[in-house]
């Protein structure tokens, strides 16, 4: 019964299939997969926007939208309407042909990094052998479109703001891959499927989740926050910058080309927050082994509501970053961090399983926090400026 | 050690989030359209035209002076003046304005043309719900539309009104008490004058 109900998506797709020629079977198999993919997580974008605008309110002593529709909840489809019929405006100096592909290809990019991501049990649209390779190579498209973006806009505020994403996201790359080759040597495969069957087995009632560890804790945490600076999302969100840039790279962008931009920033977030899931916190497995019985699916949602919360608290509390803080913390910090992380994991994999190895493996992670950290709060000593030329 | 602070900032959101749901008092939001505030004393948006009496065609301040019409900033008042005179509130036979009106898309609200009006005639109104959906003739506010009476200034700005009121009356009573001493002094006058020819006497 609970067999039945965990994999009831996967019996109902083979179903499905039964009754198509044995011809059309592939190519229908591929889209059964990816449909129900394409409406989800846009679905999952209009209930987080509801969800995220209340929250915030909700954090300033708000009550957020609660006018469209029971508690506000039909907001998403006001405001996709209001986009879909507002004008769609050009400027007159723009690329128009790459003014038009940025946003899609954003979305497309977006949507492409599914195509690895196990959403519960037998699950998954690819199991490539590259999976997270592939993640990270599709990921790395949204410069691309980001750039495409601000520069094809033909406006200082696009190119400082694409200038801007650029420069923080190539940075945020590096902690964000090496964060996860952490899991890649101890899972000792770079398939998505194989990483989480590794975490989905037991200690006790325990689960063997790689979060659970000196190095997955650590390469978790900084995970999460190149991730937040790779999605643009506050307090890393320099690229739109509203309060500096207006909207940096997508100030050229109006009606649905806008929502689009909406669309895939939020979907890259989805994305990076489902690889997260993956690589640390057991993707579809249950956190407890008496709760298995639970569809895996469910337990992959949850824990991907649970981190778009997260997101949402990041974003209600800290303010923006300056750019030179942003380096500091992507070069100074979270770079000796990982890389250190790579080192950790070695040792974690070569020493006998027991309370020494814990030891020095939280030794190894705190040490060069606290000695890291250090380094990024260093005051600055505060002098009155001398010039020299114009005194 | 790093991270603290954010910890800290990340507990207390955490207790706005949780608190807003509990306490009641932690959410300052009128739910604008169903509830509202007292309305301010001291709130003005746009002005309207006081008119003393049941009458607003006849009971209007507006003698058609057009002071109003010059000082406006933005010349957002336009002003005809009428040919023939009529008698006022009081009976008094005035010009009236035949046009008077006030586009509120172009009005900033500075008040200047109440502080300029030698009749109280204009005082600034505290409506604000003045949305439409025609942007030209909708904004555009004719003489029957800025025509309200003294009780309705009374009831949006009282201290203000009662001192206007209080001016008016003393001034009333004191033309009265001129018209009066004049029409006295007239026939003593002509009287006294009654040898030489008259016309000095004025």
């Amino acid at each position: 019964m609970t067999e039945t109900a965990d994999q009831i998506f996967v019996l109902a797709k083979h179903w499905l299939l039964g009754y198509a020629p044995a011809g059309w079977q592939p190519l229908l198999s591929a889209v059964l997969s990816v449909v129900p993919v394409l409406i989800l997580f846009p679905l999952l974008f209009a209930i987080t926007t509801v969800l995220e605008r209340k929250g915030l309110g909700r954090i300033q002593n708000r009550y957020g939208p609660n006018r469209v529709g029971p508690f506000g909840f039909f907001q998403p489809i006001a405001d996709g309407l209001k986009s879909l019929t507002k004008e769609d405006i050009v400027p007159l100096t723009a690329d128009r042909v790459v003014h038009l592909l940025a946003p899609l290809l954003l979305v497309a990019a977006a949507f492409l990094a599914y195509g690895v991501l196990p959403l519960g049990r037998n699950m998954v649209i690819a199991n490539l052998n590259a999976g997270v390779l592939y993640f990270f190579a599709i990921g790395s498209m949204v410069e691309l479109a980001v750039f495409m973006a601000g520069w094809s806009s033909h406006s200082k505020y696009s190119l400082l703001g694409a200038m801007r994403a650029i420069a923080q996201m190539i940075s945020y790359e590096v902690p964000l891959v090496l964060a996860s080759v952490v899991v890649i040597m101890q899972a000792g495969s770079l398939s998505t499927v194989t990483i989480v069957e590794q975490q989905a087995r037991y200690i006790g009632i325990f689960p063997h989740w790689f979060v659970f560890t000196p190095w997955g804790f650590a390469g978790f945490v900084l995970f999460m926050i190149a991730a937040t600076a790779e999605s643009n999302r506050s307090p890393f969100d320099l690229p739109e910058g509203e309060s500096e840039i207006i909207a940096g790279y997508y100030i050229e962008y109006s009606g649905f080309k806008f929502a689009l931009f909406f669309l895939g920033e939020y979907l890259g977030m989805f994305a990076t927050s489902a690889m997260a899931i993956t690589l640390f916190l057991g993707g579809w497995s249950a956190p407890l082994s008496i709760l298995t019985w639970v569809p895996s699916y469910l337990w992959f949602f949850l824990k991907l509501l649970a981190l778009i919360a997260g997101f949402i608290w990041i974003r209600g509390t800290l303010p923006r970053l300056r750019m030179d803080q942003l380096m500091n913390l992507a070069w100074k910090f979270m770079l000796p961090m990982a890389l250190l992380n790579i080192l950790t994991v070695g040792v974690w994999h070569f020493m006998p399983a027991g309370i020494l190895r814990w030891l020095i493996c939280v030794v190894m992670v705190v040490v060069p926090f606290l000695v890291l950290g250090r380094g990024l709060r260093r005051e600055k000593k505060f002098e009155v400026r001398s010039y020299r030329y114009a005194e | 050690v790093v991270g603290e602070g954010i910890l800290k900032g990340l507990a207390e959101t955490a207790r706005n989030f949780l608190g807003s749901y509990v306490e009641k008092d932690r959410l300052t939001t009128v739910q604008f359209p169903e509830e509202r505030l007292p309305q301010i004393e001291a709130s003005r948006s746009f002005p309207f035209l006081v008119y003393d009496g049941t009458d607003w065609q006849q009971g209007m301040r507006c003698v058609a002076c057009q002071i109003c019409e010059k000082e406006c900033p933005p010349k957002c008042i336009l002003i005809e003046k009428s040919k023939d005179k009529k008698p006022d509130a009081t009976g008094k036979a005035q010009f009236y304005p035949a046009v008077f009106d006030i586009d509120i898309s172009v009005c900033m609200s500075c008040q200047i043309c109440v502080e300029v009006c030698p009749f109280d005639a204009i005082k600034m109104d505290v409506d604000f719900e003045l949305s439409t959906d025609d942007r030209f003739g909708g904004l555009l506010l004719t003489k029957d539309k800025l025509a309200k009476s003294n009780e309705y200034y009374r009831t949006i700005h009282p201290t203000e009104a009662a001192a206007v009121d209080a001016a008016l009356a003393e001034e009333r009573a004191k033309a009265e008490a001129r018209a009066k001493a004049a029409a006295e002094a007239k026939p003593a006058a002509a009287a006294q004058a009654q040898p030489s020819a008259g016309g000095e006497a004025r």
